[in-house]
């Protein structure tokens, strides 16, 4: 069942591709009708699930090294793998009226779908590999191929830094492999006998290699770089793919193999990674407030959103702490991701609605849209007041747990780190009303004029993700209740 | 060794080639020039011949015949590896050659080269391999300088000069094992090298390497590689990049094995060194090429930095082996995939790839599953090579080596997207029509690449 909501997609890209003259509006509709029948596999097993690892399947890849393909789903994948089908849907949606090489552009989402859904699902290292790094390969050509200012150099930039990235974490892999007994790369069995029990050493440089190789994907700064200019020149849907799901990509890794995996290593470096995720949250605020351009300001936010969540995996090794603050701080950490998807998901199709009217996201050209367009200033408002954390709204249930854990462990320290990162949501909540009052409030700008209200295709493909979080917002718990219970298992087998 | 084997029907692949050859040779003498088609498919079902009986008797025991010629994996792999990438070859070249006076002789000698590189990996004793060296070589100098025009004439003579002075320094260090143990054979003479004078033993594997360094195309013995590469017809450039990489780093790997192991000379930090150094140079050095071939040529010789490391491990990993031949079956099928599309197209500037994804979107998907498939992009097969040579150098104690090799992989992006991102720009290039028969090989050679890739563990499994 997991295989088939996986490969669903990629045989409909394939399907695309072969058969000869399709319109370009039936090209939609396959895309649009997978993408939908993808979602409702992912929730049929989403009612059908009961609990640890389920919908196991289990083949043989590379036996003489200990690879399979080994996929199941949990209850940190199965939020994750239905925010990925639910936004590659809406992709779909919002590009009804897109007319460049539709072909090959949906059967590139297609098949990043296909990625995404198979790295959340993978329960075997290698594998996860595969997919994180053809999640870069389909990224690259998404912003190479559709992107608009400089996208090759964006490309390339964002190619090569993920790319090292993932070979770093190939390179970790590699030694959690060589330092199991005996060599696998399921990650069931590695989590169940975490390799270097007795090599603190070999342990810490291998979390480097996986840590570097995930804080590049994350991203946490100081290996954020790529990230504003790839998200200021992709399309729409490309920005809003790679924010709400490759960006998760890291994070799910750091909870599902760098915690359990190596679980004293992480409590020995807990605090590296606390630093690392107070200093993005800081960091991505502070850099955002100074933005003029409105897409790359959501791309800082997103480096800040993510921090919180490093900043939570952190706090939930220390061991010292109070377990059931840390089992919050994960349970936030998670939330987070999928709320966090959600929201810049509809922030950056937002932002693809300035584009497609003005061609500009220069903040200073715009002023007084609500007048033109309600509608999107509506929407815009509602998006922006998630991301910084209004309450009944998903960003407030995320970060009020992940805050509430992290200062809950009662270490000192963390105390400090969870006071000064609740600095991040003033900062963030500084930069919105500021984008809201100059852009959508106050004399019309410039470009006010060519700003037209939002279509109905734009519309059905943000307001669902926005209806969502509101109601996680306001009523989280048929979510928590999900992801309680993984929580609580990273935690006690981090503590290990 | 229980009883020495003298059975032939051991050497039936090899044989194969030998006799399709000369047959070859013979029909191409007595048949007219536009006939001369059929000695294609005489040397075609030579290769076929030789496959289909390495499959049949791959399953034996190993051993060796003729106690000078080892009959195991390594040496099967080769078989199967050369005689597949060479009818590869030939069917390559076929487009190119028909109609030439002397279209007979291509494939001749690509035949009779590639028997020299299969006898290199089998070689058990140093004569033999010095044999197999000018066998695999003396064929593939007249190939590179087929066209006799002047950049053929020039590759053909820098491939010819290169490669005769690091023959002789080859010599000059299987003479000198010989004086060190008074035996040729590979396994007596690494029994006795153990007690010889390191420094002697030293001086005669730097020696050896020279030669094998030329067939690979490793640093230093690398300067033949660009210009041939661009100035030999493409086919031939094809062969020589891919094939005779095949036969000497498995014949490398032999000696390492068999020979060099029991030595205290620090060989395994000195390739180590070397394979670093090849990797480095053929990346920078492929930076800024615009020309295709030239391109290509700088991507083999880092290639062969990658395949240099299963090597500087070879005995402290039980990877290393596997590594290595997973790496040179990937690498084989992807380089060939890759120059099909250049010799489908007909082009060697980079800028006549632009626009290529409009007018021949499968030829460019080929394009990009070689190019991206060289970086080692999952799932394809030189990606399973490269993990696998990671996995071998940090298991045997070459960590760095991983690393360095990543830093590289990471660097030769660059060079890889430099040719895919103008075939997918919207601005159409010039138009071309794609030589039917090459474009065929190069949907082929991607698929099979891809192909390969997912079922590695099959592969693996069998070998």
């Amino acid at each position: 069942m997991p295989s088939l909501a996986i490969f669903l997609p990629l045989m409909a890209a394939a399907g695309l591709l072969l058969i000869p003259r399709l319109g370009r509006r039936m090209i939609l509709r396959i895309w649009i009708a997978t993408a939908a029948a993808d979602l409702i596999l992912i929730a049929i097993m989403w009612l059908g699930y009961h609990g640890g690892i389920g919908y196991q399947t289990r083949l043989r890849w590379i036996p003489s090294v200990g690879a399979g393909y080994h996929v199941g789903i949990d209850g940190m994948s199965l939020p994750l793998m239905a925010l990925t089908a639910l936004l590659f849907l809406l992709c779909a949606v919002y590009s009804l009226r897109e007319t460049e090489r539709v072909r090959a552009y949906a059967a590139l989402f297609l098949f990043l779908e296909t990625v995404s859904l198979g790295l959340f699902a993978a329960q075997d290292l290698l594998l996860f590999f595969v997919f994180f790094d053809l999640s870069i390969v389909g990224m690259y050509f998404v912003i190479a191929g559709w992107g608009h200012g400089d996208p090759a150099r964006s490309a390339l930039k964002f190619f090569l830094y993920t790319f090292l990235g993932s070979l770093a974490l190939l390179l970790g892999f590699i030694g959690l492999y060589l330092g199991s007994e005996p060599h696998t790369f399921d990650m069931v069995e590695l989590t169940r006998h975490p390799a270097f029990a007795n090599a603190p050493g070999a342990a810490g440089l291998v979390l480097l290699a996986i840590g570097v190789g995930l804080a590049v994907k994350t991203p946490t700064v100081p290996f954020h770089t790529w990230l504003p200019p790839a998200h200021t020149d992709a399309p729409a849907t490309g920005s809003a793919i790679l924010a709400g799901i490759l960006l998760k990509m890291g994070a799910y890794g750091f909870a599902r193999i760098a915690m359990p995996m190596l679980p004293s290593a992480w409590q020995r470096y807990a605090w590296i990674v606390i630093v690392i995720g107070v200093v993005s949250v800081l960091y991505g605020a502070l850099v955002a407030l100074a933005q003029e351009n409105i897409k790359r300001l959501i791309a800082y936010t997103s480096v800040n959103h993510m921090g919180y969540i490093v900043l939570a995996l952190g706090a939930a090794g220390l061991a010292t702490g109070n377990p059931q603050a840390r089992e919050l701080a994960v349970t936030g950490a998670v939330t987070q991701m999928v709320s966090h998807g959600l929201i810049t998901g509809a922030l950056f199709l937002l932002t693809g609605v300035l584009w497609d009217r003005a061609h500009s996201y220069d903040l200073n050209r715009f002023g007084g849209i609500a007048a033109n367009a309600p509608t999107f200033t509506g929407l815009t408002a509602v998006a922006a007041f998630a991301s910084l954390g209004l309450p009944s709204l998903s960003g407030f249930i995320a970060e009020f747990q992940i805050f509430a854990g992290v200062i809950g462990t009662g270490v000192p320290g963390a105390v400090v780190a969870g006071a000064l990162s609740v600095l991040g949501i003033l900062i963030t909540a500084a930069l919105f009303l500021r984008v809201l009052q100059k852009a959508f409030l106050g004399p019309p700008g410039e470009l006010t004029a060519k700003v037209s209200d939002v279509r109905p295709a734009e519309l059905a493909a943000v307001a669902p993700l926005l209806a969502l979080s509101l109601a996680i917002g306001i009523a989280p718990r048929w979510l928590l209740s999900l992801i309680e219970p993984v929580s609580a298992a990273i935690v006690s087998l981090v503590s290990r | 060794m229980k009883g020495m084997n003298q059975n032939p029907l051991d050497l039936l692949p090899e044989l194969f080639l030998l006799v399709g050859a000369v047959l070859g040779l013979m029909a191409g003498l007595f048949t007219p020039r536009y006939r001369q088609r059929i000695v294609a498919w005489i040397c075609g079902a030579a290769l076929t011949g030789a496959l289909i009986a390495t499959l049949t008797i791959a399953f034996r025991p190993a051993g060796t015949v003729f106690d000078a010629y080892a009959l195991d994996p390594l040496t099967n792999v080769t078989r199967i590896v050369v005689s597949a990438a060479t009818l590869v070859v030939v069917i390559l070249a076929a487009g190119w050659a028909r109609g030439n006076r002397r279209e007979a002789e291509v494939y001749v000698l690509l035949l009779l080269s590639a028997l020299g590189v299969i006898i290199l990996a089998g070689a058990d004793d140093l004569l033999v391999f010095v044999a197999a060296y000018l066998l695999a070589s003396i064929p593939a100098y007249a190939l590179a300088g087929f066209a006799k025009d002047a950049p053929g004439t020039e590759a053909a003579l820098k491939y010819y000069l290169m490669g005769a002075f690091l023959g002789v320094l080859m010599l000059a260090g299987v003479t000198l094992l010989y004086g060190l143990s008074g035996v040729t054979a590979y396994q007596p003479l690494g029994e006795r090298l153990t007690n010889a004078p390191v420094p002697a033993v030293a001086c005669a594997i730097v020696f050896l390497l020279a030669g094998v360094l030329f067939k690979a195309g490793g640093v230093p013995a690398h300067f033949w590689v660009p210009d041939v590469t661009e100035g030999a017809p493409p086919a031939v450039a094809a062969y020589v990049t891919t094939v005779p990489k095949v036969g000497a780093f498995l014949g490398l790997l032999r000696m390492a094995v068999e020979v060099f192991q029991g030595s205290a000379a620090g060989w395994h930090l000195l390739i180590a060194i070397v394979a670093t150094t090849t990797m480095t140079l053929g990346n920078l050095a492929a930076f800024y090429q615009d020309n295709v071939r030239r391109l290509l040529a700088y991507s083999t010789i880092s290639q062969a930095g990658y395949l240099l490391i299963p090597i500087a491990v070879a005995g402290r990993s039980d990877l290393a082996q596997p590594a290595l031949l997973f790496y040179l079956a990937a690498y084989a099928v992807t380089n060939l995939g890759a120059f099909a599309v250049v010799i489908a197209l007909g082009r060697d500037s980079l800028a006549d790839y632009a626009g290529l994804g409009r007018r021949s979107p499968w030829l460019a998907l080929a394009l990009v599953i070689c190019l991206l498939g060289l970086v080692g992009t999952p799932p394809t097969a030189v990606f399973v090579g490269k993990f696998l040579v990671f996995a071998a150098a940090w298991d045997g104690g070459y960590a760095w080596l991983a690393v360095v090799a990543v830093v590289n992989t990471v660097a030769s992006v660059f060079y890889y997207l430099r040719w895919i991102l103008p075939a997918f720009r919207a601005d159409q290039g010039p138009g071309y029509e794609p030589s039917a028969a090459a474009k065929r090989v190069a949907y082929l050679t991607a698929w099979a690449s891809l192909a390969l890739g997912v079922g590695s563990g099959l592969v693996l499994a069998l070998g």
